[in-house]
């Protein structure tokens, strides 16, 4: 595998029920290129929790899924109102999701929290009105 | 335990998944927040869950999990059902309420021992 691999997703805002297939698409490539279980499956949550908080903060954005030949790379970049306390935002059980997400499984604010706990680095760029852009690496 | 034995155990119904009757499972996690049950790592586990939406069923699919058993005789939609028979996971109904039928794997040895990741 000399050149990265790139997949590319347009996260559709607002739209609960299609969230997630991004990931879902995602875990199946990686599967395909014969990756280990254990790094699909935490590239694969990291990028879920992600594309349910462009979802339902951020009315959508972009994931990009990069393979190197030692880690993997997810970029989530969106256009959304972006995080006032990134510290608080970090925090398990903090949550600024509405209560209809609630009652849909999420908003438990485990989102940030789980996509740290399954990445080996995470970094986080917003701007207030502008939006965030992570980018998380899985080595393997 | 097989997926057999928990349909067994907890009275449930069988709604898509047959072929999978055999297989075993290994863990278990009773939840309706997806962001919990996306926090712990289990192998071939079991989900058992009150919420019906098609996070659950790819909320199952990130996690590895064979095997969905909706608590309180609630229904998958057919787009679920379409989901699950796409990433090969059984979906089990059970009129049984959460408490009792977590209570009821258990105690019939199915403890979840789900990993913590840290």
């Amino acid at each position: 595998m000399s050149e990265p691999l790139k997949f590319k997703f347009d996260v559709q805002g607002g739209n609960f029920t299609s969230a997630g297939q991004a990931s879902v698409m995602v875990k199946k490539n990686l599967r395909q290129l014969g990756l280990s279980p254990e790094i699909i499956r935490r590239v694969s949550i990291a990028m879920y929790e992600g594309e349910i908080n462009m979802v339902i903060h951020a009315g959508g954005g972009v994931a990009e899924v990069v393979v190197y030949e030692d880690k993997v790379e997810i970029i989530l970049d969106d256009n959304g109102p972006g995080i006032p306390n990134i510290e608080l935002a970090m925090k398990e059980g903090f949550s600024t999701a509405p209560d209809n997400i609630r009652s849909l499984g999420f908003g438990a604010g485990m989102g940030l929290p789980n996509m740290k706990r399954y990445t080996d680095s995470m970094n986080i760029e917003t701007q207030l009105g502008k939006g965030t852009k992570i980018t998380m690496t899985v080595n393997f | 335990m097989k997926i057999s034995a928990i349909k067994e155990l907890l009275d449930a119904e069988i709604v898509c998944g047959e072929e999978f009757l055999d297989h075993e499972v290994y863990s278990a996690c009773g939840s309706d927040m997806m962001s919990d049950v996306l926090a712990y790592v289990k192998d071939q586990g079991v989900l058992l869950t009150g919420l019906v939406n098609s996070q659950v069923i790819r909320t199952a699919e990130m996690m590895d999990m064979v095997c969905i058993v909706f608590v309180r005789s609630k229904r998958p939609t057919e787009e679920m059902v379409e989901l699950a028979n796409e990433m090969g996971i059984a979906l089990l109904c059970s009129p049984k309420r959460m408490y009792e039928a977590c209570g009821k794997l258990y105690m019939s040895g199915l403890t979840g021992n789900g990993e913590h990741h840290e």
